[in-house]
Parts: structure tokens; C-alpha cells; sequence
């Protein structure tokens, strides 16, 4: 490692009285009608630096980081495809980026025309009555449809359900949802075969279900076989079902959450529609109903009278769960999504399916083939799929972090590790269709190669990674001595 | 491929989808484009959407933007990467919000902050949810919220805690200065609350008196949320300084801090608490440590208190942030420092202050309060405000935010806003946009 990886700081590089004088205005002017029992008395420390200080600094930070323009990045369940250039700069046209939130609609028809078929769009290719962009995330999505889905019962004055069901292979933001919407989660476990365990569930419904939320294709890499029967329970029980749109990549434009039986979904635009990741986000959570949901959407969404674009808000919708953002969700994510969906246009949705399923199916058939375990050998993958590594934990004692550490010295993002958490030693693995052929036996060369050196020298592989900026970092440390922002050494 | 796997057809690989649900329709989606084509179509809908001079603000404020700033956060390994779970793979990330981390804690002068909330709304409804968790001792689940925080924001905390049984109680504000009169709080005294929410400046633009209401809050046992705008922080008292012994928690729209306004978003919320609580804190940490040989590196840190740990008994059920803005965000604060955010503030105060002057010089206009502002202040106008605004964006002027909606009670009011962006001549248009208008319109009135 030489002297210029280390971890230097911004404020290392700061030195009094050094500013970028174009980025700041001109003008001076003190703050002195602003009453001095208002007026903070020492200034915020912050950096002290040039504008060429900046760039270089925040341009090396970025070279410290793996990413799908640098790296294959199979992280299951996240969808990390290539995110066109084109949508960037689209959605970054001045015009769109200069418009207040709050500036009336006539100064925003052609951003309202775009968001407007996206909805439309999304509608149609979830098979949906109707869509909202006013959610900021997956997560937030999620909690919109269990807000509805407690409005819906609520109105009808029914009291008594005060369960959601969640199978056990779930995002950990669907049981925590849940709680968030004053729900009990029950959980229920996954059968031996991946789909859920029918017994199980069916002992589960009850006059106390308010909903199940499911992810399909779920969270094992499997599509859910028999979920026209459990819609059907859930339905008859008087519950609803929400669909968690984690994986929609899958099944894009070939299957549709709606002709399944499900009442609310939500997609991850981030994921299935290819808008940034952005280090943690930020995403989009558009949400569909159906049509006995339709008057519970979150505000605001947009309408359509005549040629003119308009957003419903409180006025229009007096039964929605509310306002979930300050505005109306993360436009620029909106736009960029909607420049992805019209370059792949009808035709190119199935296709997203085909290749990102063919493209795991082969990933899974190449792995098992070099003697890995494949959690569902008997099933068919989505979109993803999971390795176990419990024999080469056991015989090898290399684990799943290990062999993740290591991946990274090789020029590849680690998979998914650790979930979901009924598999042991799980290894996720979500090539998207994005990714060549190349690619995808690169990776299996690298998974083979650290099985090797496990055998040759675990102690190697338990030490890795070796080529990346920093090796495996103390996390209890971490955790143990907080340490959560920069101090000036006394 | 196909041979690989052991099908003739990709088709045969989706055999596991009952057939019924295999005839997916969605004829009506549009064919695909080309990039040149959706470039043409999405230039078009843009040129329909030319902006007038905005001097709305209400939540989100039109500051300049340094170049830079986007130009290096949307850089492929800062745009294209994930949520930094292998910490190795992702210094750039974690050191990037560690330096974020130290900024909002310097701004707010509180110890920990957090990786980012979506926005200022749902970042406040996080900080009544973390204020009731910390507060356990306080047996109750009453949150002060007063009329002069955002109205977006009062609904937003209404629709996410609506179903956990928290109860929300609203204290009026004092209509001859625009904020909560801590006078009037005493009826409030009789019940425990957790916390009680602080604007600073609140949604009028005006300043409240956070000192005495701090210390009042705390003599109740109560926690104290303060709502603020990042830049306004630069050159007024820091959350951590008010009263005694400073607020609890700190939160707010980050848009302010080099993030462009596109129609809402995507922005960030952001928020700030003393150390005694960082484990209430909802979202994603990064904290600092040293790797196998000793050398500093950046990690996520306190995972425990996160919905992919702990499910059910999560802190909050957010996963994806809002990490790009962060970016830009850091980049944006270590470009302008102190002295260029405290010039951004002072800039934006004294042109408001010269709008305010230009505005009321016009017969019948006039400002709602007289108290202290920062750079947005509420205006009495003599013509209702949505047959004034549309006239006035015919002249090239968006003339601030429509109070009428949420404020009946006060008859025609606009809350405009003036930023450093907004320039002399700007001003000047608006003010004699504004003396024609309510001039037509008065006489139309009169006849």
C-alpha cells in the first residue's frame, strides 16, 4: 500500500482561510438584522479547501469503490444492472432540474406528461388499476400498501384483524413494516421444496389476517408455484395480498402481480427499472392497486383532463392513507425510470426476463457442475439463486464471508451474504440480464480458484481481501469505540 | 447457454409459472426507442417546461449549484454502487459519509448523524418516532406539534405514526409575529409529553424563540425535536446551543445543500442527535476503525438497530436512502465551507429583506408579522392569491407559495422567498408584475 490510499480526510487537507472563491457569492453582507440571540457565535467547522482540492479529493474517493461501472455486482435481490447514460441525462435537462416542487402545473406539463404514462405504463405492466409515484422507496412502498390495506378493512368496520403474514425467507423491511403499521407479524415457514409451506400458511389465515405480503419470485430464487391457491385462501379469509416487487425483474413483461390475485404491490424502480443505486439510493417505490384500493393511493398522483396534467391531491382523494414525502416523490428517479421504459418499449420488457433469467439459470448450472450446492437443485431460478457453502465451511473452513473477501480481490462484488437467513452459509447470487456471458464464467472461475486455495492455504483465504484499499475491517471495534465523526486533534 | 442449462428454449425456462399467469398483456405499452429517439421526445417535453423567476420556496430553496458538485457525483463508481455492505469494496462511500457525518454535526451541533432519511418530512416523522422510543420515561405518547411547522410536514407525521398510537397535539402560534408564543404554552403543562417539535426558522420564514422553548420542553421532561434548513444553520445558533441544555435531536430538508429542485426531488432528509441516543437512531451509520493490519477504515456500524437484522423490533423499516444526494451534498458543503454557506445565508437574507421592502412599497401589500426572518416571509395582498399568481407567471414571476389553502383564516397571503439566485433586476420585475396585477385586479374589484 503506498502513503496515498490511506484513508486521508477532507479536513486533513483543509487549511485556514483556503476557499473555493467562484462556487460562494461575492457579496458579503453581514447578518446583522438577523438579532444577535438568533445568531450562532462561532462558525460550523467545515473544510477549508480549493475547488481543484475538492475535485481531486472526492475523485479518489470514488476510484475506493466497486461499482457496476467497474465491477459484475450479483447482489441477490438487488437488481444491479446497468444504468443507461442516456436516463442520466435526460432527467438532468436544465428544465426539469429548475422547477420548484410547488410551481403550478402549467409550468410543469411536460415533466406531468412523462410521469403520467409512467404510471399508466406501470399500470399496465403489473397489471394494476392504477399507480403512484409519490413513494420514495421500497420500503416506504411497502409501508403505503399495509396502510391501505389497514384503510380497506378499517372502512368496512373491520376491527378484528390484527395479523400480517410473512414468510420467514422475507425482506427484513416487510415484518418491520408491519410493526410500523400497528400490525402482529406471523410468520411462516418455507417448505423443503422453496414455495411456501402450505400447512403452515393455511393454519396461519384466519379471521384475524388482515394480509399476507409475499415476494414472488421469492427471496429463495423460486417462482411461488401455487399462489393463485393462496390468493384464493387469503381471499376467501377476507384478507388481502400485497406483493412485494423486490424481484418483478424476473418476471417482466411475461407474468403480472395482478393476474396473480394480488390487490397492492410495490416495484423498486431502482431494481427493475434500472434507476441508480447511488451508494443506498436513492430509489423509487411505485405502488399499483387494484381496483377495491383505488381510493386509499397515497397523494398526490397525477391525472390527465382533457390535454392538461394535473396532481390529485387531499381535495380529489378524501380516503387516501395521505401524503407520505414533502412533495411528490424523487422526480428525477421518476424521469430517468421513464427514459428506461421507453427505450425497452413492449417488446423489451420480456426480454428483460429472458436474459436475466437465463443468464442465473446458466450461473447456477455452471456452479453446481463445479461441485457447489445449490440450495433449490430440483427447481428452476429466477432471476437469482442460492448457493450454500456449508460443505466448504465445514470441510475447508471457509465460510461465506470468506469466500465473499476474497471475490473482491478478484475483480468481483461479493453476491448477497447471509440471506435469506433459513439457508445456511447462503450465498445469493443475482446476475441480471446486463452481463455477458464472459462475465458470468469469470465469476465462476473465481468461485473455483478461492475452493482451491481454500484447500491450499485457508489461512490465505481467511485473510482476504489483500488488493482492495483496506483489508477486512474490526467491526466490533467499530461498534464498541463509536467513532462517528471527525475531531480536530488537540 | 440453453445447452448448458438442458432446455431448447428460454422460454422452457419459465415452466414453473402456472400457464394461466404465462399471457401477460401489455400491448399497451409503447414499442421501444432508440436513445436518440427518447432524447428527442424527453427534449421536447423539457422545452414545454421553461421556468420562470421562482421566489417560492416553502420547503425547498433555489441556490446555486457549483459545477462540480454533479459532475463528480455522478461519476459511475459513485452513481452505479450500493449500499456499502462489503465495507473493502466501498471506502470511497463510507469515508464520504463519515465526512458527511462530521458536516451536519458541525452545522447542528449535535455528536451523531445518520446516512440520510428520503426528505424533511419523513425525516421529522423518523425523529418523533425515535423522540417517543428514547423516551420512554416520560409515559407518554404525546408529541407538541405546533401550526408553524411545515403543513406537508404536519401530514406526512400524521399518515406514518397514524397506527402506532402516538398522539399528535397542535399548538397554535402567535398571529402578530408568525411563531409559537411561549406565553400561550402553559395550558399545554397539565399532560406528559415525549417531545416537542421545534421549526427553526418555521414554514413562515420567521425565527422562533428556541431558546426559551427548549428549556421549557426540558422542564417538562420532554424531548426536544428541532426542524431546520441546513443552510440557514451556517449563521444561526446551532440545535445543540439552544437553551440549557441544547435540543435532542436535529432534523430537516438537506435539498438546500447542492441539491437542484426538480420538481421535488429526489432531495434528503437528514438527522443529527447527542451520543446518549445514537442507538434510537433510525437508518444507516458509518463509524471508523482500523482493518487487519491497523490501518483506518470506514464501516457500517450499529447494523443491530436495522429492519435486516432485527425484522420486527427495527428502529424503522427504511432501507434505501437517499446516498447519492450525500454525496452531492459533501461535496457541495467542503466546496463552499463556512464562509461560502454563511454567505449563501446572509446573500439570501438580505434579498428577501430588499423583496420584502419592494413588495410593500405597493398599495396594499403588506407583511403578515413583524417579527425576525431569515429568508422567506408571509405577504397580505389585496386580490385573492390564485387570480394573482397565474398573472403574474404570465410576466415571467412564480410569486411565491399560496398560503390560503392551509391559513384561510388570513385572507390572501403569499410566502415568498428570495435566494441568492434571485437577482436586482429580478426583484424589480416581480414587485411591478405584482403592482399591475393587484392594480387590475383591485380595480376589477372596485367596478
Amino acid at each position: 500500500m503506498t502513503e496515498e490510499s490511506e484513508a486521508v480526510l477532507i479536513y486533513d487537507i483543509s487549511r485556514e482561510g483556503r476557499r473555493a472563491y467562484a462556487q460562494a457569492p461575492s457579496e458579503s453582507p453581514s447578518a446583522e438584522s438577523i438579532p444577535r440571540r438568533f445568531r450562532r457565535q462561532t462558525p460550523p467547522q467545515l473544510p477549508e479547501v480549493s475547488e481543484l482540492e475538492t475535485v481531486r479529493h472526492y475523485t479518489r474517493l470514488s476510484q475506493k469503490n466497486f461499482a457496476i461501472d467497474t465491477h459484475f455486482y450479483p447482489l441477490g435481490s438487488c437488481t444491479m444492472k446497468y444504468n443507461p447514460r442516456g436516463a442520466n441525462r435526460l432527467a438532468m435537462l436544465p428544465q426539469f432540474l429548475e422547477r420548484h416542487p410547488l410551481a403550478p402545473d402549467e409550468t410543469g406539463q411536460g415533466f406531468l406528461a412523462c410521469i403520467h404514462e409512467l404510471q399508466q405504463d406501470l399500470a399496465v405492466i403489473t397489471g394494476m388499476q392504477d399507480v403512484t409515484l409519490s413513494v420514495m422507496a421500497g420500503a416506504q412502498g411497502e409501508f403505503a400498501g399495509v396502510a391501505m390495506i389497514r384503510a380497506y378493512h378499517e372502512a368496512r368496520g373491520d376491527s378484528e384483524r390484527t395479523e400480517i403474514i410473512v414468510p420467514d425467507a422475507a425482506h427484513g423491511t416487510n415484518p418491520a413494516t408491519a410493526t410500523m403499521c400497528g400490525y402482529k407479524v406471523r410468520e411462516i415457514p418455507t417448505g423443503s421444496d422453496g414455495d411456501v409451506d402450505m400447512e403452515a400458511f393455511k393454519a396461519a389465515v384466519g379471521p384475524q389476517t388482515a394480509g399476507i405480503m409475499l415476494t414472488n419470485p421469492s427471496t429463495v430464487g423460486v417462482f411461488e408455484r401455487r399462489i393463485e391457491e393462496i390468493a384464493a385462501i387469503v381471499h376467501d379469509a377476507g384478507g388481502l395480498l400485497y406483493y412485494d416487487g423486490a424481484n418483478l425483474n424476473a418476471i417482466l413483461g411475461k407474468a403480472r402481480p395482478g393476474d396473480m390475485g394480488f390487490d397492492v404491490i410495490h416495484m423498486n424502480l431502482h431494481k427493475t427499472f434500472s434507476t441508480p443505486h447511488g451508494g443506498g439510493g436513492p430509489g423509487a417505490g411505485a405502488v399499483g392497486v387494484s381496483e377495491r384500493l383505488l381510493p386509499y393511493l397515497p397523494i398526490p398522483r397525477v391525472t390527465r383532463e382533457g390535454d392538461r396534467y394535473r396532481w390529485l391531491t387531499e381535495t380529489d382523494c378524501p380516503q387516501s392513507i395521505g401524503r407520505l414525502c414533502t412533495f411528490n416523490g424523487n422526480s428525477g428517479v421518476l424521469l430517468r425510470a421513464y427514459a428506461y421504459v421507453r427505450m425497452l418499449g413492449r417488446e423489451g420488457m420480456p426480454r428483460v426476463a429472458e436474459y436475466s433469467t437465463l443468464n442465473a439459470n446458466y450461473l447456477m448450472k455452471r456452479l453446481q457442475e463445479e461441485g457447489f450446492t445449490v440450495a433449490y437443485p430440483d427447481r428452476r431460478a429466477s432471476h437469482e439463486f442460492i448457493v450454500s457453502l456449508k460443505h466448504e465451511a465445514k470441510e475447508l473452513g471457509a465460510n461465506v464471508m470468506d469466500f465473499a473477501k476474497r471475490l473482491l480481490d478478484l475483480g468481483y462484488h461479493a453476491p448477497t451474504t447471509y440471506f435469506p437467513l433459513l439457508v445456511p452459509e447462503a450465498l445469493l447470487i443475482e446476475p441480471t440480464e446486463t452481463e455477458s456471458k464472459h462475465e458470468l464464467d469469470g465469476f465462476v472461475e473465481a468461485m473455483v480458484r478461492i475452493r482451491e486455495e481454500a484447500r491450499e492455504n485457508i489461512d490465505m483465504v481467511k485473510g482476504a481481501p489483500y488488493r482492495l484499499p483496506v483489508r477486512r475491517l474490526d467491526d466490533v471495534k467499530a461498534a464498541r469505540e463509536l467513532d462517528l465523526r471527525w475531531q480536530q486533534a488537540s | 447457454m440453453l445447452d448448458t442449462i438442458g432446455v431448447e428454449r428460454i422460454e422452457d425456462l419459465f415452466d414453473e409459472i402456472p400457464e394461466s399467469l404465462r399471457n401477460a398483456s401489455i400491448e399497451a405499452v409503447a414499442p421501444g426507442m432508440t436513445e436518440m429517439e427518447v432524447t428527442r421526445l424527453m427534449r421536447g417535453r423539457a422545452a414545454q417546461d421553461e421556468q420562470p423567476a421562482c421566489f417560492i420556496g416553502a420547503g425547498a430553496y433555489d441556490h446555486h449549484v457549483p459545477a462540480a458538485v454533479w459532475e463528480l457525483t455522478t461519476r459511475g463508481e459513485f452513481y452505479s454502487a450500493y449500499t456499502p455492505y462489503q465495507a473493502e469494496a466501498s471506502q470511497g462511500t463510507l469515508q464520504l459519509i463519515y465526512e458527511f457525518q462530521t458536516m451536519m454535526s458541525e452545522l447542528t451541533g449535535l455528536y451523531a448523524a445518520n446516512a440520510s432519511l428520503y426528505d424533511g418530512a419523513t425525516a421529522l416523522a423518523e425523529a418523533v418516532l425515535m423522540a417517543v422510543r428514547a423516551n420512554r420515561k416520560a409515559k407518554s405518547k404525546r408529541v407538541l406539534m405546533p401550526r408553524t411547522v411545515h403543513p406537508h410536514y404536519r401530514r406526512v407525521v400524521e399518515s406514518i405514526v397514524a397506527n402506532q398510537g402516538i398522539e399528535l397535539v397542535e399548538a397554535p402560534l402567535d398571529d402578530t409575529v408568525g411563531r409559537i408564543d411561549p406565553e400561550a404554552l402553559g395550558r399545554f403543562e397539565d399532560e406528559p409529553f415525549a417531545a416537542v417539535v421545534i421549526p427553526q426558522p418555521n414554514f413562515f420564514g420567521a425565527l422562533e424563540e428556541v431558546d426559551r422553548l427548549t428549556d421549557w420542553a426540558h422542564g417538562l421532561n420532554a424531548l426536544t425535536i428541532a426542524v431546520c434548513n441546513p443552510v440557514s444553520l451556517a449563521v444561526l445558533t446551532p440545535p445543540g446551543e439552544w437553551g440549557t441544555k441544547g435540543a435532542d435531536i436535529a432534523c430537516g430538508e438537506g435539498q438546500p445543500l447542492g441539491i437542484p429542485l426538480s420538481s421535488g426531488g429526489p432531495y434528503f432528509g437528514f438527522m443529527t442527535t447527542r451520543k446518549e441516543h445514537v442507538r434510537q437512531l433510525p437508518g444507516r451509520i458509518v463509524g471508523r476503525t482500523v482493518d487487519a493490519d491497523g490501518r483506518t477504515g470506514y464501516t457500517l456500524t450499529l447494523q443491530a438497530r436495522e429492519q435486516h437484522i432485527r425484522r420486527s423490533k427495527a428502529t424503522s423499516n427504511i432501507c434505501t436512502n437517499q446516498g447519492l444526494m450525500v454525496t452531492a451534498a459533501t461535496i457541495h458543503m467542503a466546496l463552499l465551507g463556512a464562509e461560502g454557506l454563511g454567505r449563501v445565508a446572509a446573500v439570501s437574507h438580505e434579498r428577501t429583506r430588499e423583496l420584502v421592502q419592494k413588495l410593500t412599497a405597493i398599495d396594499g401589500v403588506e407583511r403578515l408579522f413583524d417579527g425576525p426572518f431569515f429568508h422567506e416571509v408571509p405577504l397580505r395582498i389585496p386580490a385573492p392569491a390564485e387570480e394573482v399568481l397565474p398573472r403574474l407567471a404570465e410576466k415571467g414571476v412564480l410569486g411565491g407559495y399560496n398560503l390560503t389553502h392551509d391559513f384561510p383564516e388570513w385572507g390572501p397571503t403569499l410566502l415568498v422567498c428570495a435566494t441568492e439566485t434571485r437577482t436586482s433586476e429580478e426583484i424589480e420585475r416581480f414587485a411591478r408584475a405584482l403592482e399591475e396585477t393587484v392594480g387590475q385586479t383591485g380595480q376589477r374589484a372596485r367596478a
